[in-house]
């Protein structure tokens, strides 16, 4: 078994409530914080853990952290990015819905690092009972004297508000989610300035996915040094993973950076390897918006090695055999899998959820759907698999957001790695309700 | 101060300028095309993309180049900098992708369009784009809508700069103007059908890039390249007064601001002058207006042909008195 750190104690009966997670060694990360540590030693510890940014990009906390300016007089913030929104990722659900309170207990000591009086849960909509169980915590919370003015005896005082989104991808973007929580519309903002200078309501914030809160307390217990032990390489600690597809046991689970996607997939502890004893076709490493690898390059990296669930081992090869960790939403596909159906359905995905604000996404992203409902009915036309590569060339890089990338990067991918699919569903359209055919392009 | 180098050529600015208009500011044919910037408004750019350009270096503290293309109209210059616009390929490349983005969902309805001839969609599709569509999908549709009395909103045309939005929040009084839905379903619009009533409203019509929003006073009364631009001016207690009157023959068929070379407003002018004051009494004509534009609506030369005619007029004088 690898070490858990997070889901812990996701087994013990009433964990959800105050009095069994405090039982359990809950919130003495506040303690220890507030009372024998100071702000800045916190962040020391966090940039020793080489705790990286679970929301997709990676980008280490630590750093993050030390990025945000502290003018005199202005109020700082913590935002917590709970819109979680990626197709396939599901982990923040889990760990809030369960184990509300170590989210809470990583905010509060978190916040004391950073100065912030206030900071703030946005959560999608589409998680409502799940901001009804936040709430519920909070309030114990308060009742219990963590939250509220003076914790626990000292002169540190925080409150934590929830907001609940109304349901689009694009508040899951660090800028459009705090337009969307000053109650506008949920529109990216231009870069710079970067939210650490001025974020919400102009104010000095640090915006991170609620994984990487709920990490916060084992490095202020254990310090950083100990946390970092922990993994393989940069990529340090345990990550949240929200397997999905074709696989005999989906589900979260918590592994320690650095043990091989084989292992992941096939063994009893993780996923179980594929349903119904069918072969692995490709796999989506990170979440919907991460390049599609198929099951040889999945496996093993170009150079032969055994490919292993790490930042840097997924992205080995750059985008040509490689693909990213992102937010840990791996999907599994077998061999009667049609890519270009999935890639349809992620395509207009990324369709519906642009924003609107920038060219290159608002009209590409429309455009590639089109393309790509027309070739999956049987209408494809030839030239259409250049024109989609060309098209979503033309978008990445060059819009406001992510979100552009987003939407290019399993169009690259999937016509990269399948382009003989593609071919096939153009020139025959008459085979494409048959999935055997599929099978044997892949074999 | 700051020096950047924009395709080869230096300029020294002062700190905070923007790489587009340290690129005005060298001027010639490497100034970056740009859509949704206008250089009145606050926060205006970066939506668009036509203006994106490669920064090969970052400053001389920093000599890192930008990783992505960065839209110029939001970058600011740092000392040092050098960028490249039309000597990168990358970049050409980039902005014809953009380009025929905002192209294909457009009616190219330019025959009976009021805005053709002085459209920045077509001058920027003549000079980035390509010859044929490579885009064979029916194009989105909307339907028409009045903002205001005077003001006609064809939202199919539009390709969401931004620009009406922002002068509807920063010269207006209230905010009455914004946009609908998302993605490419997206639409500028008023709050439910409300009509926009304040003073300044009309502006709107001279931020707007291309033909979606157009001044119902002057729609289909004749293309702009057969009418004369004229300065005019008269007093006003509303705005500066300062305008440019777009006649044919003696007839006023419309008043707009008079805009700079970029095709940006210069002041914005009240909605008395811009659609009551219609008749020649009501201004102090100053003479032929310069337009200064690649588009068509220079290629008439209207001013140069008067030019001529007056000193044809002195001349005729002269004979008349000698004869006398």
């Amino acid at each position: 078994m690898g070490k858990k750190i997070l889901l812990e104690h996701i087994n013990v009966p009433g964990i959800n409530t105050l009095e069994v997670y405090r039982q359990n060694g809950g919130y003495a990360s506040v303690e220890k914080a507030l009372k024998t540590m100071a702000p800045d030693a916190i962040v020391e510890e966090v940039k020793k853990s080489g705790l990286r940014g679970r929301g997709g990009a990676g980008f280490p906390t630590g750093m993050k952290w030390s990025f945000l300016a502290k003018p005199e007089g202005v109020e700082r913030y913590l935002v917590v990015n709970a819109d979680e929104s990626e197709p396939g990722t599901f982990k923040d659900r889990y760990l809030m819905e369960k184990i509300p309170h170590i989210l809470l207990e990583g905010m509060i000591t978190s916040s004391f690092a950073l100065g912030a009086k206030t900071s703030c849960i946005y959560i999608r909509g589409e998680y409502f009972y799940v901001s009804r169980i936040l709430e519920a915590a909070i309030e114990e919370a308060y009742a219990a004297g963590l939250l509220g003015k003076n914790i626990l005896g000292t002169n540190f005082s925080h409150d934590i508000f929830v907001q609940v989104g109304a349901g689009a991808y694009i508040c899951g973007e660090e800028t459009a989610l705090l337009e969307s929580l000053e109650g506008k519309r949920g529109n990216p903002r231009i870069k710079p300035p970067f939210p650490a200078v001025a974020g919400l309501y102009g104010c000095p914030t640090v915006v991170n996915n609620v994984e990487t809160i709920a990490s916060v307390p084992y490095i202020v217990m254990n310090g950083g040094d100990d946390y970092a032990k922990i993994g393989i390489g940069r990529s340090t600690g345990t990550k949240l993973i929200s397997a999905s597809g074709h696989i005999n046991k989906p589900g979260v689970y918590e592994i320690e950076m650095g043990i091989t996607v084989e292992d992941f997939i096939y063994s009893e502890e993780y996923c179980g390897g594929i349903l119904n004893g069918k072969k692995l076709k490709a796999v989506v490493a990170g979440g919907s918006s991460v390049p599609i690898l198929p099951a040889d390059l999945i496996l093993k990296t170009e150079k032969g090695e055994p490919r292993l669930m790490s930042y840097e081992s997924l992205s080995d090869g750059g985008f040509a055999t490689g693909t990213m960790l992102g937010s840990g939403g791996f999907m599994v596909y077998d061999e009667t899998t049609s890519i270009v159906k999935n890639l349809y359905t992620f395509a207009r995905f990324y369709h519906h959820e642009s924003c609107g604000q920038c060219s290159p996404c608002r009209e590409g992203t429309g455009w590639m759907e089109k393309i790509l409902h027309r070739i999956v009915e049987g209408h494809g036309k030839h030239g259409d698999t250049d024109l989609l590569w060309d098209i979503q060339r033309k978008i990445e890089g060059n819009t406001i957001c992510p979100l552009g990338d987003a939407a290019a990067w399993p169009v690259a991918s999937a016509i990269r790695h399948f382009r003989a699919e593609f071919e096939e569903y153009i020139n025959h359209p008459e085979r494409i309700k048959e999935v055997k055919h599929l099978q044997e392009l892949v074999s | 101060m700051a020096k950047v180098t924009i395709d080869g050529q230096s300029i020294e600015v002062p700190d905070g300028t923007t790489i587009l208009q340290a690129a005005r500011m060298i001027g010639g044919d490497n100034v970056p095309p740009a859509m949704c910037y206008h250089s009145k408004l606050k926060t205006s750019g970066g939506y668009c993309r036509t203006c994106i350009v490669k920064v090969s270096k970052g400053s001389d503290k920093d000599p890192r180049p930008m990783p992505k293309l960065v839209p110029s109209c939001r970058t600011t210059v740092m000392d040092g900098m050098e960028v490249q616009n039309n000597t990168s390929p990358e970049v050409l490349e980039a902005r014809r992708g953009v380009v025929e983005f905002l192209l294909i969902n457009h009616p190219l309805d330019c025959p009976v369009c009021d805005q053709a001839g002085e459209c920045h969609l077509q001058d920027l599709g003549y000079e980035n784009g390509a010859a044929k569509t490579r885009y064979d999908f029916p194009r989105r549709k909307f339907n028409m809508i009045d903002i205001g009395a005077n003001i006609k909103m064809h939202m199919t045309r539009c390709i969401m700069c931004f620009r009406c939005v922002k002068t509807a929040d920063q010269i207006t009084d209230n905010r009455v103007h914004g946009m609908l839905n998302r993605g490419d379903a997206s639409e500028i619009s008023t709050y439910i059908e409300k009509a926009i009533t304040n003073d300044f409203s009309g502006n709107m019509i001279d931020v707007c890039p291309v033909g979606a929003l157009t001044d119902k006073t002057f729609r289909f009364k004749s293309r702009v390249w057969f009418t004369k631009p004229m300065d005019a001016h008269r007093d006003c207690k509303k705005c500066s007064g300062k305008v440019a009157l777009w006649e044919k023959g003696n007839e006023i068929l419309r008043v707009t601001a008079r805009k700079d070379k970029w095709g940006e407003a210069e002041e914005w002018i009240c909605n008395e002058c811009r659609f009551e004051k219609k008749d020649v009494k009501d201004w102090i004509i100053e003479g032929p207006r310069h337009i200064d534009r690649h588009s068509v609506i220079s290629l008439n030369h209207y001013e140069n042909v008067v030019s001529k005619l007056k000193i044809d007029i002195a001349k005729q004088q002269k004979q008349l008195v000698d004869k006398k």
